[in-house]
């Protein structure tokens, strides 16, 4: 039955992923991108966790990808059609480069994934993904992480209201 | 597992039904015969079947035929897939928050216990807000895949209006989690059992934040900027016809469905009646048997839930006949100097009452 689940929601997350780097112009990669991200979180909920798909509905399929619409709306307002992506010559290296990490960092996510046992779904708990227990484990365990994490995005919050200041004035 | 399956069913076919089947289409006649009562005319009185008007009641059918039969225009230059496709993303949120909704509490009937929501989610609280800020996207693609520079700057309008308004609307939900401590939507249902427990009164602020916020968010009237037919022909929907306009216009009526439900949900007490308690009925309905009463109790509470949810779109349609728009400045100023301000005070209100009270 999960399965069943599973497999449509997996192939059209991986087809949606490929849409973004495929289709060629920047308002079709970003609406697979949204959709992947839907679909990601559907994947979410598979796993029990529904406060982390929310969370991923929320954040990123939600504001952060209204925000970057915008701004590609923003930057294409000539025509839909005529603008692409093209690949420049001296990107090809760095391209290269990027796939043979992403590929190093997949192969080692598949070793760790080929030692666990994943046929033991007993061992989660019955609160798993609840708000109360992410919240307490949030609050209590990795405290530190999380206040230093608010710190940076502060940070970064800052920043960006400095630069666009900058720029007005 | 069968039976379940068959009542999970038969509640989604009475929510689509309410919704879609008789909110939808009776709020376009109340608005109408509202505004002209409002406004002093004698209105909606002309379709007609032999004669008959029923207090103009047959518009709604002339409605529909005139959106079934309308062409359905694609602009030249415009993106076919994406121009049909926000339509969709436009209504489909609008309905699936009333997944979360609960329109009860839990009946035990025939042995079986009926908990009266689609899906009773742990988050559901936060559901309600993910999917509102999914429905951006259709009017924002809608704008933008038209080809017209009228749609765009309402499409424009609609993504910097929904996502302020939005920042609002998402800071007085924690007052209220706050407050139950809980995000399941059936359990802050019901501890408002208890008449002193409303929302209303433990957050009296945030219940104006947050219809001011609902109002913003579905665009109408005094927020309507992103559609304003003075400035931008009809905003990010001029280049639709027929169903497709039809989609956002019912998007907007079950949306005010959807806020009067919330409404009554977090702060006027759900579906439960002032000092009334569910004992209460089942004990006054003993005579009927278990079954019986529970059915008296469903009634009510379904009766009592739907009717508070009507007061608050009659709500919502007086406000839209009293107030001119909003310019557009006006609109951007209460939303990040006026309503988030106090949306935040309101967070440390009733953060500082809650230390307070322990």
């Amino acid at each position: 039955m999960e399965l069943l689940i599973f497999y449509p929601l997996a192939g059209f997350c991986v087809v949606m992923a490929l849409g973004v780097i495929v289709s060629s112009s920047p308002i079709n990669s970003a609406i697979s991108l949204i959709a992947m991200m839907l679909g990601l979180a559907g994947v979410f909920v598979l796993q029990q966790a529904h406060f982390l798909a929310i969370l991923q509905v929320i954040v990123y399929a939600g504001a952060i990808m209204v925000l970057f619409m915008f701004v590609i709306m923003l930057l294409n307002l000539k025509s839909a059609e005529e603008d692409t992506w093209s690949i420049r010559p001296q990107n090809t290296y760095v391209s290269v480069l990027t796939g043979f990490l992403a590929l190093g960092a997949l192969y080692k996510i598949a070793c760790v994934i080929g030692q666990a046992e994943l046929n033991s779904p007993a061992a989660v708990p019955d609160d798993f993904g609840t708000v109360v227990r992410i919240g307490t484990t949030l609050f209590t365990d990795f405290v530190l992480p999380f206040e230093v994490a608010s710190i940076l995005l502060l940070a970064a919050m800052v920043g960006a209201v400095v630069l666009a200041k900058n720029k007005i004035d | 597992m069968f039976v379940d399956f068959l009542i999970t069913l038969v509640k989604i076919l009475f929510i689509l039904g309410v919704t879609v089947g008789f909110f939808a289409p009776v709020l376009t006649w109340v608005e109408r015969k509202q505004s002209a009562i409002m406004q002093d005319r004698i209105g909606a009185n002309r379709a007609d079947i032999l004669g008959f008007t029923a207090f103009g009641l047959f518009h709604i059918i002339a409605d529909a035929l005139k959106m079934f039969t309308k062409e359905d225009f694609i602009p030249r230059g415009a993106n076919k897939v994406l121009h049909t496709l926000s339509p969709i993303v436009a209504l489909i949120p609008a309905l699936i928050t009333f997944a979360v909704i609960p329109f009860g509490g839990i009946y035990t009937l025939f042995g079986k216990e009926v908990n009266l929501v689609i899906s009773d989610l742990d988050v559901g609280l936060l559901f309600i807000f993910a999917v509102a800020s999914i429905a951006t996207y259709g009017y924002v693609i809608a704008g933008w895949s038209s080809n017209n520079n009228w749609s765009l700057l309402g499409s424009i309008r609609v993504a910097a209006q929904m996502i302020s308004y939005e920042v609002t609307m998402g800071l007085t939900i924690i007052g209220v989690l706050m407050v139950y401590g809980t995000m399941r939507l059936t359990e802050i249902g019901a501890i408002q059992e208890d008449f002193w427990m409303w929302g209303i009164f433990l957050q009296p602020l945030g219940f104006f934040l947050f219809f001011a916020a609902s109002i913003a968010e579905n665009k109408r009237i005094p927020f309507d900027a992103p559609e304003a037919e003075s400035e931008l022909v009809a905003g990010y929907f001029t280049e639709y016809s027929g169903l497709k306009f039809g989609m956002f216009f019912m998007a907007e009526f079950v949306e005010m469905v959807t806020i009067g439900a919330i409404v009554t949900l977090l702060f006027f007490g759900g579906w439960h009646l002032p000092f009334v308690t569910m004992d209460g009925i089942l004990s006054m309905f003993d005579f009927l048997g278990e079954t019986g009463s529970n059915i008296v109790a469903l009634l009510i509470h379904v009766g009592v839930f739907f009717a508070k949810v009507s007061f608050f779109i009659f709500f919502q349609m007086i406000v839209r006949w009293t107030l001119p728009r909003f310019r557009y400045d006006q609109i951007m100023k209460l939303g990040w100097k006026i309503l988030l301000p106090l949306s935040l005070a309101n967070i440390l209100i009733t953060g500082a009452v809650i230390l307070a009270l322990e």
